[in-house]
């Protein structure tokens, strides 16, 4: 597998560009289509799932999707490489950690702006990854990408249910939307309760995008629509990208103000004792580095603190994630002494070696 | 098993009871005529988890009703209800027709009152097809446009309805 090359940065979407990147870390769209004739993932033995895996590999990799597309086969990677590609967001942690001997692969586009995973739980996933808030232009390339494979791909289909989907709850357009926020001021104010109430409401889910449960390490959230059926894409896409996403922007800028208003030396000392810790830690644990991560993010977003870049401290969520922090330092390594090189990592990329 | 609707020829997806005189009178529509009768559009603010487990819990009572969903089976990969009820999976693309009495509340709760695609449509399913679908969206806007009281809009959408039809 090739990735191994790219483990120094991330990919395009965490590169800290793109409209409201303060607030926005990136934004994807995902698409599910099942293959007609054959029963889906679950149900499918040996057989139909290698029939599935080589009709899409065939229509993938015969196709211009990008530069240089990598189809990589996940019943032949180490475990190292498919974590390594759990933790990049290329593929689901499910697809990652399915049983070794199912066929199961993922395609993965130059740049790494989107990924198609086979026999996921659908036939196809598609996925395209944009930094920032860029649902349009990812919707654009991720149709662009339907249409070509479904030249020769026989989608299934149904007059009332359209794209048939394993769940219910993904039939008809296929379609799931979803940004990652950065939502560190409404956590400090105590308002991200409210928030995720009126998300839910709206009918979003609303998930924290590392840790389990309520628990959003780092303050990262990802929003996503829920409704597939009874919407085209546009709307589905408009009423996320005009309205819903816009109102969650503006409630995290207005407690960032309120924040440097009310509790303004607060705040610095956040921001500074966690820029301190992160420059001269010697020894460190993932669920730290993402919350300190957080609050120095939030003093570069507020110009409180200068001298580091977004793109350094976004890449930092990814490249100290343990398979990335292994890879980088070329061996396997246990937790203890994962916690030292992940500390030297950061000192080495905030330039305090 | 199959009913139509009461109202026109489409499959029944609705079912419920009128009391006339005291007598029970089970009544059968379609999505359509099931809205206009204000059946659907209860409660649109449940998740999706939830919404699985109150269909669960109503689908595993003792009555004979759901006991009858229990054992519908599909076919064509012989995927029964009670299996998606545990794994929330179907099996493949004919269970949708299979379950579909059943399926259909629980999509239409899942999708906030959604009953039929109004999305994208591939292309061999052909120019007819795609032409039913942006109907269909059509009039959903028209609906909305009306219930808004934005009369303007309304209007525009008419003139787009006839110059589909
Ligand atoms: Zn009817
Ligand atoms: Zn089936």
């Amino acid at each position: 597998m090739n990735f191994r090359g790219h483990t120094e940065n991330a990919g395009e979407w965490l590169r800290g560009s793109g409209p409201h990147a303060d607030v926005v870390l990136s934004s994807r769209v995902r698409l599910a289509r099942n293959l007609a004739g054959l029963p889906f993932v679950a149900k499918a033995n040996r057989r139909q799932r290698y029939e599935v895996l080589e009709s899409c590999r065939m229509q993938i990799l015969a196709k211009p999707l990008s530069e240089n597309t990598q189809f990589v086969h996940l019943n032949d990677a180490t475990p190292m490489d498919r974590q390594l590609l759990v933790e990049r967001h290329l593929i689901s942690r499910q697809h990652g950690a399915a049983k070794n001997d199912m066929p199961r692969a993922v395609a993965v586009g130059s740049e790494e702006t989107f990924a198609i995973m086979v026999n996921e739980e659908d036939h196809l996933r598609i996925q395209v990854l944009r930094s920032g808030m860029q649902l349009s232009d990812a919707f654009d390339q991720i149709n662009g990408i339907d249409d070509m494979l479904e030249e020769k791909l026989d989608y299934a289909y149904s007059r009332r249910f359209g794209y048939l989907t394993a769940c219910p709850t993904n039939v008809g357009t296929g379609i799931r939307v979803s940004v990652m926020l950065h939502l560190p001021a409404l956590q400090l104010t105590g308002e991200i309760d409210k928030v995720k109430r009126a998300a839910r409401d709206m009918h979003l889910a609303v998930r924290g995008m590392f840790g389990e449960g309520s628990d959003a390490q780092g303050d990262l959230y990802q929003v996503s629509n829920q409704t597939t059926l009874g919407k085209g894409e546009e709307e589905i896409l408009a009423d996320f990208e005009q309205t819903v996403v816009p109102q969650i922007i503006n409630y995290e800028r207005q407690a960032r103000q309120a924040l440097i208003r009310d509790r303004g030396p607060q705040l610095d000392d956040k921001i500074w004792r966690a820029w301190g810790l992160l420059t001269h830690a010697r020894v460190i644990g993932t669920k730290e580095v993402l919350s300190l991560l957080s609050h120095v993010r939030l003093g570069v977003n507020l110009g409180r603190i200068e001298g580091v870049d977004t793109r350094t401290l976004n890449e930092l969520f990814l490249l100290t994630q343990p398979a990335h922090l292994q890879q980088h330092s070329q061996e396997e390594m246990d937790p203890g002494a994962r916690r030292i090189a992940r500390a030297q990592l950061i000192r080495q990329r905030l330039g305090r070696v | 098993m199959n009913h139509k609707c009461d109202e026109c020829d489409r499959p029944a997806t609705h079912r419920a009871v009128d009391v006339v005189d005291g007598k029970k009178i089970p009544v059968h529509l379609c999505d359509i005529h099931a809205a206009e009768h204000g059946l659907t559009g209860a409660n649109p603010h449940l998740p999706v988890s939830e919404l699985l487990n109150n269909f669960v819990q109503k689908h595993s009572g003792a009555d004979t009703q759901s006991r009858s969903a229990e054992n519908l089976h599909c076919e064509s990969c012989g995927a029964s209800f009670a299996e998606f009820r545990e794994s929330s999976l179907l099996g493949c693309a004919d269970c949708y027709g299979a379950f579909e009495g059943p399926l259909s509340a629980l999509m239409e709760r899942a999708h906030e009152g959604g009953t039929h695609h109004a999305g994208k449509v591939p292309r061999r399913a052909g120019v007819g097809e795609r032409r039913q679908v942006a109907m269909r969206l059509l009039r959903r806007r028209l609906e909305d446009a009306v219930q808004s009281e934005d009369y303007e809009t309304a209007a525009q959408i008419r003139d787009e309805i006839e110059g589909l039809a």
